[in-house]
């Protein structure tokens, strides 16, 4: 027996040759069949896996879509309705690749949104939860960027409002736009950048994803109740139970993608896209896409532009400190009377700035937007650090399999984890 | 099927709620007319027919100024045309083509793979050719204006009379449903029997007006019946399949609930 073989446990004689020199299947057994995973998951534990599906549908399109798309502003525009009517199931590609994008900030907030909510940023997942708002960053400048490629109205107005911000900054503003542009004004050298970028970002997102799940498999999950297993009879093994799990989300997701993609392709878009960009013609509403709509509202909320720029950026810096900002101890907000309905009215805050983003900056909509923009920096730096010390919590439960079984008899067999017999 | 009704208010609710929100922005809340159309809905499709008739619309009215660039006369077909009709209505226009051998450009008569021909050669020719104001191009029209189907209808029904004290510029024309309420197109459909349609249907501006509709929004969206008929399939067979996927996960976890 050679030395430095890796002692594998398979019994098919091809995978124990490949797992003794590369222990791939040990690994995946590892990390996604005998994974011990809190046995108390709610359906919002879907949405990373949602995520990650996701992901590989939005890079597999895109893959066809570059095949047969012209990075050039006078042709980009003809070379994706080109798309849409002569390359075979194009439409389907396109549209699932543009509501992909819609579907996966659907995902990512509600993913988001469960972090916040059962306080998975908290230690020990504060890496794990800062990686995760860098994958966000790194979505939101890939999103914006295809955005750009259709080149129609929007795309090239959205792009000169957007990289225009950078202007605010004092003295390097005006060089960083022209850098950022590759000339003087949104133009070809903009648009072939941003394709090459576009094309580039998604596997640049696929390798922080790893070192998402990577940290992700260290820490382990949280889970509803906030608190750590305890033991084997508060797990179960990833397979079949997540998988099943996880399948049962798939298929709902699913249905919701394709009743975009089939019979409302272009609800979430705008209808301004769908004219060739024009320099010397203006829109008259420049609106992003409803997914940016927020930060879209906390940037206009602020008279000053380098204020609003500066705010806009901020309300997602903030992301990367507030396993510091939350002081409570408690992950879970059930067991926390007094941080839920905060919390509540920070997420009806998010769902008004997404609302008032996409209106027009007159009143009522700038009052409302810099109510809720105050509000959304309110909780992160005021709220959520007095709760810590005011709050009284409510009692945390012994162990993850207690509440779950209600009593607190002996554990049924079945209960315990076990390994892959039924893999 | 109120599942689908229910997905579709769904959708329709996040729509209200995001993206769709411009919408009312930008129309100045001029409410349309909701017109029904044989493509609406989940089982839409195109009345060949009246598409057929619309694209003769096109032909003797609209093409004077609004070129159609991303259609190839070979696309008619799909509308029930046969090879020697669209090879013959090809053939009605002349074609640049070349260089030659001998390095000349020269004309021939056009052919299926053409694209169809633009009225004019360039946005400054539109331009002069219509008192300063761009005719678009309609190939994408119905996806590329808040309202789709229903504006384009709305819009071409709209002329008339200005209210009281309203000032038209000169040379616009007042439409009700135009933004601004002052166009440069002149009603392009504008009496009965404007066109005379090969099928024997009375040309009221009404029935022009819902025939060029039906073509414009086929030549935007040439998928939208494969794409409809695809999605029903898909979704039943999704609803199937998270039926089996509910009840595997419900087989697995019953040793652990």
């Amino acid at each position: 027996m050679a030395t430095g073989l890796h002692k594998s446990d398979f019994q098919n004689p091809v995978i124990r040759w490949v797992d003794a020199r590369l222990p791939v299947f040990t690994m995946m057994q590892k990390e996604y069949g005998t994974f011990p995973t809190p046995r108390n998951f709610n359906y919002f534990w879907n949405f990373g896996a949602l995520a990650m599906v996701n992901l590989v549908i939005m890079i597999a399109t895109g893959i066809f879509l570059a095949m047969n798309y012209t990075a050039h502003t006078g042709m980009a525009f003809d070379s994706v309705e080109r798309i849409m009517r002569d390359v075979n199931y194009g439409w389907l590609l396109r549209y699932a690749h543009a509501n992909g994008a819609s579907m996966f900030f659907i995902v990512v907030y509600i993913h988001i949104f469960r972090g916040l909510y059962y306080g998975s940023y908290k230690a020990p997942r504060e890496l794990l939860w800062m990686i995760g708002v860098v994958i966000f960053l790194l979505m939101m400048a890939t999103a914006f960027m295809g955005y750009v490629l259709p080149w129609g109205q929007m795309s090239f107005w959205g792009a000169t409002v957007i990289t225009n911000l950078f202007s605010a900054f004092p003295l390097v503003g005006e060089s960083i736009v022209t850098w950022l542009w590759g000339g003087f004004s949104v133009d070809n050298p903009t648009l072939n950048r941003f394709f090459s970028l576009h094309y580039l970002m998604p596997f640049v997102i696929f390798g922080v994803v790893f070192l998402h799940v990577a940290a992700l498999h260290i820490t382990g999950s949280n889970n509803p109740l906030g608190i750590d297993p305890k033991g084997p009879q508060d797990t179960v093994p990833f397979h079949p139970y997540y998988t099943a799990k996880d399948s049962v989300g798939l298929v709902v997701y699913f249905i919701v993608f394709a009743a975009l993609v089939f019979f409302f392709p272009n609800l979430l878009g705008h209808a301004d896209n769908y004219i060739p960009a024009n320099p010397l013609v203006t829109p008259p509403h420049i609106v992003p896409e409803w997914y940016f709509l927020p930060f879209y509202a906390i940037l206009r909320a602020v008279p000053d532009k380098l204020g609003g720029v500066l705010l806009m950026f901020g309300s997602i810096a903030i992301l990367f400190v507030l396993p510091w900002l939350d002081t409570s101890p408690v992950r879970s907000m059930r067991f926390r009377p007094l941080a839920r309905p905060f919390f509540a009215v920070w997420c009806l805050c998010f769902i008004v700035l997404l609302y008032v983003g996409g209106k027009p900056p007159e009143e009522p909509f700038v009052t409302i937007a810099r109510v809720a923009t105050a509000y959304y920096f309110l909780y992160f730096l005021v709220i959520l650090p007095l709760l810590g010390r005011l709050e009284r919590p409510l009692p945390l439960p012994e162990s993850i399999a207690r509440p779950v079984l209600r009593g607190g008899g002996p554990l049924p067999a079945g209960a315990m984890s076990k390994p892959m017999e039924k893999a | 099927m109120p599942a689908f009704r229910s997905l579709r208010a769904l959708f329709l609710g996040l729509g209200l709620m995001a993206g769709a929100t411009p919408a009312l922005a930008a129309s100045e809340a001029i409410s349309l007319p909701d017109t029904r159309f044989s493509f609406d809905g989940l089982f839409g499709h195109f009345d060949r027919a009246s598409a057929q008739r619309g694209f003769q619309v096109y032909k003797e009215v609209c093409s004077g100024c609004h070129s159609m660039h991303l259609l190839a006369y070979r696309n008619l077909r799909q509308l029930g045309l046969s090879e020697a009709e669209v090879a013959g209505i090809a053939a009605t226009v002349q074609m640049m083509d070349g260089p030659n051998d001998e390095g000349q450009m020269v004309e021939r008569p056009g052919r299926a793979s053409d694209r169809f021909k633009s009225p004019f050669p360039n946005e400054q020719a539109a331009r002069a050719a219509n008192n300063g104001a761009y005719p678009p191009d309609l190939s994408v029209i119905t996806k590329a204006r808040e309202g789709g189907a229903d504006y384009i209808h709305a819009l071409l029904m709209g002329y008339g009379d200005p209210p009281a004290g309203m000032q038209i510029a000169d040379g616009m024309h007042y439409n009700k449903y135009f933004a601004g309420h002052q166009i440069a197109m002149p009603a392009p459909i504008s009496s009965d029997g404007q066109v005379e349609y090969h099928d024997g249907t009375r040309a009221t501006v009404d029935q022009m007006v819902t025939d060029v509709t039906q073509f414009l929004t086929w030549a935007a969206e040439p998928e939208l019946e494969e794409r409809k008929a695809m999605g029903v399939k898909i979704i039943l067979f999704l609803t199937i399949l998270g039926g089996l996927a509910y009840a595997v996960k419900r087989k697995v976890w019953a040793d652990v609930h």
